[in-house]
């Protein structure tokens, strides 16, 4: 297993029609260790998606490069998973099938297909749902067909757009609980994606805060509160006063580069 | 059973109409009950309100059976079922009597003579003004003018009552005398006239071609029978009356002489070309009136009003005779009732081209006889039946002739004894041409099985080719650019018109049909394909990507399930529109299928036959539809759910 890491990220999106040109992205640079968890926070329309995307290898950087280990990106591949915000589950498919489909893709044994998938529907709590349609399934239940989907096949590092975004808040704390377990048990490299302060401080061993235009990393944080979130309950953490403290100042810091945006317009 | 029920339709009629308004109304009487206890449920919009409902369903078929039957002439068939005989006779009195009608003002606002001699005068009036002034001498022009005050002195001399002579008078005279006593004859009433046996044993109304008995089965048809013979004796004297004016007489003759004279000089050859025709021309057009004129039809207007009198007592007499009848004519006969011409009497109005149901299904049964020596079928070929079909058909349909031409070696020539050994190579031959016995095999057949089969063959190839393309277009830019001109370039034009050319080409065998459907099903389903394609989620070809998918597996296991909501929808338009196409293809050329039927239907003003074949359409379109619902509801249970 080997680090992520960005060189001199840039990707400029040029309108086909205009040829105005927009700098999602403008020199990223990170080293992401093998097992850290990276949450990533800011404005909307900062990059955030474009830099997962990047990584994930669905487009092409225009300048730099990311790499896992020595492993250039450049193309999708089954060691970096993705979670989307909405499923993108295969609603033809039932549960299993869903779950099982990168193993059935790379010809896997069924018999051992078949384990594998009791053993992850077992752990993202979908145990004897196997057979329901995916569109009977709550979305909660969605999501988490779609983590057990991308963690089944045993990716180097998982990758996740907003996984919760469309959760009501009480869904969206017990999957953050599954994150953390899971980031635990598999020790596997997470960046996770949200637009929720909270969630990003809970969840991020790092924190990016994000600027736009042109899109790039404003502030670094590293937080002790996903290491605590393993042990304690998640909402004494967010009363701690550390918690709140560090809350304000990002919220500020958003707030600023928001209105910014607004005064440039 | 049938044969029972074919004889008595209009018994069967009567009961199915009683059962029909009968459900008609208790389906009201539920729905407005059903209406009451639902009404404050739903608010006006929510979907829910669609739901259910049956009892409208039964309102609303039962609704249009009973117009059907209505406008059919069913249901005056199914109660009176010899009104039709009666009404048949009194078409006869009313043909009859019509050419006595048509010179009165009862049966045409004016008097045939008022007509004549009003035209005639109008035209004699422009005469004199158009008299040309350069062909003709002054001396002549004095001639024509005379010969014109001349000629409508015939219309004054004809029209006064003075003039009139003595046996036209008696002849007029003669005639209402015998009007009046066939008004004597209608009123008596048709006291112990009998039905003859050759009547009586004539088929019911409707159940054959010829639609109504034509010889009365009734002694109200009696009586109305033997009025119209009398009537048209009456009418054919009436024919004959002249009013022959002796004054006219003379006239005539010097009227005549003096036109020779004219066109004598005319033809003397003393005038050149134009001059000629000119001076033809007017003589010709005075000639032509004058000639309208002599023969006595222009009677004075007084002298015919006891005809007149005498006809509108007879209509009088008629429709008093005529009874309940008039009624029933009038509520369950909708249109102008019925009209004798020279041999039959036919319905006419809505009746004319609306069948009666009972004989549409009666018609149907025929047909669906697969029992063709026993008039069942069409043209010889039944309606949908089984037949063995030899297997070596079948091969030879496949196998291709020129693989046994390609085949190594010669085939064998005859023998010093003029006989032949046939080796392998004609052996093949034979094979690939359907000369060998392989057994048989049941298969389905009729005008029926074909239609169908030219559907499904065409559909099938349209799916098999169609699908892979259109997928293929819906991912690639290749595939998309380079067959998208070709499929937009023929698609947009109606299939009905490439049928011309088409069948030209492939000849009117089924190939033809089939290729034509092809060509519309392949553009559908190449459509729907492409469009299921790239309406792929982008998500989801990602996730199946960072899944570790290969190109083919995304292909086979994401986008086709992706695109199969649209395929099947496709699926479901191309039947309808290649059922549509193929009825108007077989309309075209063919010897077989629905179409042709209702082709030949239509030549011969079969409308049973027709309407027959309209139903066997709707409902087999009705069948494939409901199929393939059914099918997507069974495939794709997700469809909209992702
Ligand atoms: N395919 C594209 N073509 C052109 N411009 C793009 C494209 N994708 C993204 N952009 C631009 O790049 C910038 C960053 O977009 P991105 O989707 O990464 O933002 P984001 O941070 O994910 O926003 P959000 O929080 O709303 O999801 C935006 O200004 C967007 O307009
Ligand atoms: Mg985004």
């Amino acid at each position: 297993m080997a680090d992520l890491v960005c060189e001199h990220l840039n990707m400029t999106f040029t309108n086909p029609q205009t040829g105005a040109a927009v700098e999602a992205l403008k020199d990223i640079n990170f080293n992401l260790k093998k097992g850290e968890l990276l949450s990533v926070l800011g404005p909307s329309g900062c990059g955030k998606t474009t830099l997962l995307n990047v990584i994930a290898g669905f487009i092409n950087a225009t300048g730099g490069c990311a790499k896992l280990g020595d492993q250039v990106i450049d193309a999708p591949g089954v060691e970096r998973g993705m979670v989307f915000q909405q499923g993108a589950l295969f609603e033809w498919l039932p549960v299993s099938k869903n779950v099982d489909f990168g193993l059935r893709m790379k010809k896997n044994n069924a018999a051992e297909n078949a384990k594998l998938v009791e053993k992850w529907l077992d752990i993202v709590g979908l145990q004897g749902f196997g057979d329901t349609p995916t569109y009977q399934l709550s979305g909660g239940m969605q999501q988490r067909v779609a983590l057990a989907r991308c963690l089944i096949n045993d990716p180097e590092v998982i990758l996740m757009d907003e996984p919760l975004g469309a959760l009501d808040a009480l869904t969206r704390e017990k999957m953050q609980s599954l994150v953390l377990e899971l980031w635990k048990e598999t020790g596997k490299t997470i960046m996770i994606i949200t637009h929720s302060v909270e969630e990003a401080l809970l969840l991020g061993e790092r924190l990016f805060v994000m600027a736009p235009r042109p899109g790039r990393v404003h502030k670094e944080y590293r937080l002790p509160f996903a290491e605590r979130g393993l042990k304690e309950s998640l909402r004494e953490i967010k009363h701690d006063p550390y918690f709140s403290e560090v809350r304000e100042e990002i919220l500020t810091m958003i707030w600023d580069m928001e209105e910014e945006i607004m005064g440039r317009v | 059973m049938f044969e029972w029920l074919s004889e008595n339709r209009a018994i069967v009629a009567a009961v199915l109409i009683i059962v029909m308004f009968g459900l008609f109304v208790w389906s009201i009487v539920v729905g407005r009950k059903q209406a009451k206890l639902k009404a404050n449920d739903e608010v006006f919009g929510d979907p829910v309100r669609t739901k259910g409902g049956w009892y409208w369903a039964v309102t609303g078929v039962t609704a249009l059976m009973l117009v059907w039957f209505y406008y059919s002439w069913g249901m005056a068939r199914a109660y009176f079922p010899n009104a039709a005989n009666e009404m048949c006779q009194i078409a006869k009195l009313e043909e009859a009597v019509s050419p006595i009608k048509a010179a009165l003002p009862i049966g045409s606002r004016y008097y045939k003579s008022t007509l004549l001699a009003s035209r005639n005068s109008d035209q004699l009036e422009e005469l004199l003004v158009q008299l040309p002034a350069t062909v003709f001498t002054d001396g002549e022009k004095t001639e024509l003018q005379d010969l014109i005050i001349q000629i409508r002195a015939l219309i004054a001399n004809s029209s006064n009552p003075e003039n009139l002579n003595q046996q036209s008078k008696d002849e007029l005279v003669g005639l209402s005398q015998r009007l009046n006593e066939l008004s004597s004859f209608l009123e008596a009433g048709p006291g112990d006239m009998t039905p003859s046996a050759e009547a009586l044993a004539q088929p019911r109304w409707g159940t054959t071609f010829t639609e109504i008995p034509i010889l009365p089965i009734t002694s109200k048809g009696m009586l109305f029978d033997a009025a119209s013979v009398e009537a048209a004796e009456i009418a054919g004297t009436f024919n004959k009356v002249r009013n022959r004016v002796p004054e006219n007489g003379r006239l005539i003759e010097d009227i005549k002489e003096r036109i020779e004279a004219i066109k004598e000089t005319n033809a003397s050859g003393s005038f050149d070309e134009q001059v000629t025709a000119d001076r033809e021309d007017y003589v010709k057009a005075v000639e032509r009136i004058f000639k309208r004129l002599d023969d006595g039809l222009i009677f004075p207007a007084a002298a015919l009003a006891d005809v007149n009198s005498a006809i509108a007592e007879l209509d009088d007499a008629s429709h008093a005779a005529q009874g309940g009848l008039t009624t029933a004519d009038a509520l369950l006969f909708p249109g102008p009732g019925i009209v004798k011409s020279k041999t039959q009497c036919t319905e006419q109005g809505s009746a004319r081209w609306l069948p009666k149901p009972t004989d549409v299904v009666a018609t149907f049964m025929r047909l669906a006889n697969p029992d063709v020596e026993d008039g069942g079928g069409y043209r010889g070929f039944p309606l949908l039946w089984w037949d063995w079909l030899p297997v070596s058909n079948v091969v030879a349909f496949f196998v291709p002739d020129w693989i046994a031409d390609a085949w190594p070696g010669e085939y064998a020539s005859h023998g010093p004894d003029g006989t032949i050994t046939p080796n392998f190579k004609d052996k093949l031959l034979a094979f690939a041409q359907g000369d060998v016995n392989l057994g048989h095999v049941p298969m389905l057949d009729g005008h029926i099985w074909d239609s169908l089969f030219r559907v499904l063959v065409a559909l099938a190839l349209g799916i098999f080719l169609g699908v892979p393309l259109g997928l293929f277009m819906g991912v690639s830019r290749f595939f998309k650019s380079f067959f998208d001109p070709l499929i937009e370039l023929y698609r947009p034009v109606p299939p009905l018109a490439w049928a011309p050319l088409i069948l030209t080409i492939f000849g009117i065998q089924d190939d033809g049909k089939i290729f034509l459907l092809f060509m519309v099903a392949f553009a559908i389903m190449v459509i729907s394909a492409r469009t299921g394609a790239s309406g792929v989620q982008l998500t989801k070809i990602r996730a199946s990507h960072s899944l570790g998918a290969t190109d083919r597996q995304i292909m086979w296991n994401v986008i086709l399930p992706n695109a199969l909501p649209e395929i099947l929808t496709g699926i479901r338009i191309a039947v309808g529109v290649c059922w549509g196409t193929l009825v108007a293809a077989e309309m075209l050329a063919g010897t077989t299928g629905v179409g042709f039927i209702e082709n030949i239907a239509r030549t011969v003003s079969d409308y049973e036959l027709i309407w027959v074949t309209i139903l066997i359409m709707g409902v087999l379109g009705l069948i494939f539809d409901l199929i393939m619902r059914w099918i997507i509801q069974k495939t794709i249970p997700w469809r909209g759910m992702g």
